[in-house]
């Protein structure tokens, strides 16, 4: 193939059709002008849903990179897209009566989702880390504009502004390592990279590689809020609008969690002795601070946000296991925590105290006895989060520790069971509010349509994935042993 | 590695140069020339007169739009021109992916009109 001739664009259907319709929901929300929310939103969701369905088509074979090796597909690949995807398209849902009720229903957040996750599905099928770093900027550039959609409320615009300094100072450490590595290594394209690494002798890589590789990891650490680039996380989270914060919990993660395996993986497969001991500190660290952090926070917002960051430390548990059952892990954990904190933010978003949205824990009190239904599911989730059996979340820690015992990283399974022990305190703390404590002022009745299906489905899932966990587990399986293989 | 940086050795002494050459004009001027000041010498510069307020006060979010919407176009035009020259060499590829570029621009270039940025009243 000359580069004079059009590429191969088939691997690429998904993105290339996300991206026309993300310029086809602009036009149609500019043009008609007023109420056109509601419409651009649907037609998101169902230009997500589609684009799932080609991710499904098309993005499962490990076929050659294309696009001049920038862009690859495979089932791992195709595994987080498809969580991202689902992330996305539900966030959107969860934000339409949100945005109408506060008076914040424009049509451009649906836009901007969209061509988020075009950016994100770039940098999980980045194949170079100039395509990597593309992916990440498109993907960052409208979550900053997300981020602050309620323009004239104080604190989400504090929110935006916050995360695009430091988001552009992670995109910056990022490039500085990205060019330390090609200046060492000589190229930016992930095989060249693993091929230069291969071949190494005994003397190990070039000094520059490893600062290179460490700025790599920063940029990336930053953009998965892991300790201690997690300063953004918990104001960013408090800022924004709630299902903006929800969306910010769910698929952002996942693609940058995905990112981060494949970068550690595929390129720099083979200086495991190398990344595996910052990988393994910011794993404790991240466990740890969203254990003891979170304890002492008020708001539900900021509280998820820690959990967040926890969460994200046990999940570089899989990462710096480094062996195929680490990744299978980390997928099988991501499908979990994407399931747990859709559920979680669905609840968060059903709190309204005579039409007006509470974001307090305190809030919850009495909860059990105005909302049945809603308080077993929260507690469902809080339990899973916790990692108590046989709920999911049980099951996405068990395959990660075992990973890290697995690759003779003890001490880091030892202090990750420990963190997640601490961490059930705060979960605890929550059930026994909802439970026990008598309500001052009942949250309202009234529970939207599309929240009441959100929670079932995630309850659902949540609750009977030890049922059958065999078709997740064994599609993680085959992701990861492609990514391992490749 | 030696031969890399010795490509880069005209643009050193070009460096060495400017920089040596600024330095002794100022330094000349400091050294050669009589310095007697008085406050008329040391006061502003002599043509125009004193501010009448702060630099910084506030101005228009418009202008600022339209700095935005000259930015794009003129990066346009400057993908524009060596893609205009170098057509016969980049192929279909070439021409289709210019093509797109420019699609793309236009629907953001439309909604920003639709949207009322560009009306001045």
């Amino acid at each position: 193939m000359g580069a004079t001739s059009i590429p191969v664009m088939a691997p690429a259907a998904a993105e290339i059709f996300l991206a026309i319709a993300g310029m086809i929901l602009l036009m149609a929300g500019v043009f008609r002008k007023s109420g056109s929310m509601a419409v651009v939103s649907w037609g998101a969701v169902v230009a997500l849903i589609l684009a799932a369905v080609l991710v499904l088509t098309h993005g499962g074979t490990s076929a050659e990179p294309v696009f001049f090796g920038m862009f690859s597909t495979g089932p791992f690949a195709q595994f987080a897209k498809l969580l991202v995807l689902a992330g996305s398209a539900i966030a959107i849902v969860m934000s339409l009566d949100y945005m109408k009720r506060e008076g914040i229903d424009r049509f451009e957040f649906p836009v901007l989702v969209v061509l988020a996750t075009l950016g994100m599905m770039m940098m999980v099928s980045a194949n170079d880390l100039i395509g990597l770093y593309v992916g990440l900027e498109l993907q960052s550039l409208s979550l900053y504009v997300i981020a602050s959609i309620r323009r004239d409320s104080l604190r989400s615009t504090e929110a935006g502004l916050k995360y695009f300094v430091l988001g552009a100072i992670s995109s910056g450490m990022l490039l500085y390592g990205s060019s330390m590595i090609y200046g060492f290594a000589g190229t930016t394209d992930f095989n060249g990279l693993a091929q230069v690494f291969s071949k190494l002798g005994d003397s190990g890589p070039a000094v520059g590689v490893i600062i290179g590789l460490v700025f790599v990891i920063s940029g990336l650490a930053f953009k998965v809020s892991a300790v201690p680039f997690h300063m953004w996380t918990p104001d960013v989270y408090e800022g924004s609008p709630t299902p903006v914060t929800a969306l910010f919990a769910i698929a952002p993660k996942v693609a940058a969690v995905a990112l981060l395996l494949r970068v550690m993986i595929e390129p720099f497969g083979d200086l495991i002795a190398q990344w595996q001991q910052v990988i393994v500190l910011i794993s404790i660290f991240s466990m740890v601070l969203g254990a003891f952090a979170a304890m002492v926070q008020t708001s539900i917002k900021r509280l998820m946000a820690y959990s967040s960051i926890g969460h994200m430390g046990f999940l570089l548990v899989g990462i710096a296991a480094g062996n195929e059952s680490g990744v299978s892990g980390v997928l099988i954990y991501l499908f979990v925590y994407l399931f747990m904190n859709v559920g979680t933010f669905a609840c968060i978003l059903s709190m309204r105290q005579q039409g007006r949205y509470v974001e307090g824990i305190g809030d919850l009190s009495g909860l059990s006895k105005t909302h049945p239904m809603m308080a077993f599911a929260l507690l469902i989730f809080l339990f899973s989060m916790a990692g108590i059996p046989p709920l999911a979340g049980f099951f996405g820690k068990w395959y990660v520790f075992m990973a890290a015992i697995e690759s003779g990283l003890y001490a880091l399974a030892i202090i990750g069971v420990l963190a997640s022990v601490v961490g059930a305190f705060y979960y605890l703390r929550i059930i026994k509010i909802m439970y026990f404590d008598e309500a001052d002022e009942p949250l309202d009745a009234e529970i939207g349509g599309e929240m009441r299906v959100v929670m079932l489905v995630t309850a659902a899932v949540t609750l009977l994935f030890f049922v059958l966990p065999a078709p997740i587990v064994a599609t993680a399986r085959a992701a990861a042993s492609a990514l391992m293989g490749g | 590695m030696t031969d890399l940086l010795a490509e880069y050795l005209p643009i050193l002494i070009f460096l060495v140069i400017a920089v040596g050459l600024s330095a002794v004009m100022v330094a000349a001027s400091m050294i050669i020339v009589p310095q007697k000041p008085d406050s008329e010498k040391v006061s502003a510069y002599e043509c125009g007169f004193e501010a009448f307020n702060d630099s910084r006060g506030q101005f228009d979010v418009r202008f600022y739009l339209v700095a935005i919407l000259f930015i794009i176009f003129d990066l346009e035009v400057a993908f524009l021109f060596p893609w205009a020259v170098s057509l016969g060499n980049i192929g279909i590829f070439g021409f289709w992916s210019m093509m797109v570029f420019l699609g793309v621009l236009t629907i953001g270039f439309v909604y920003e009109w639709r949207k009322g940025a560009l009306e001045w009243e």
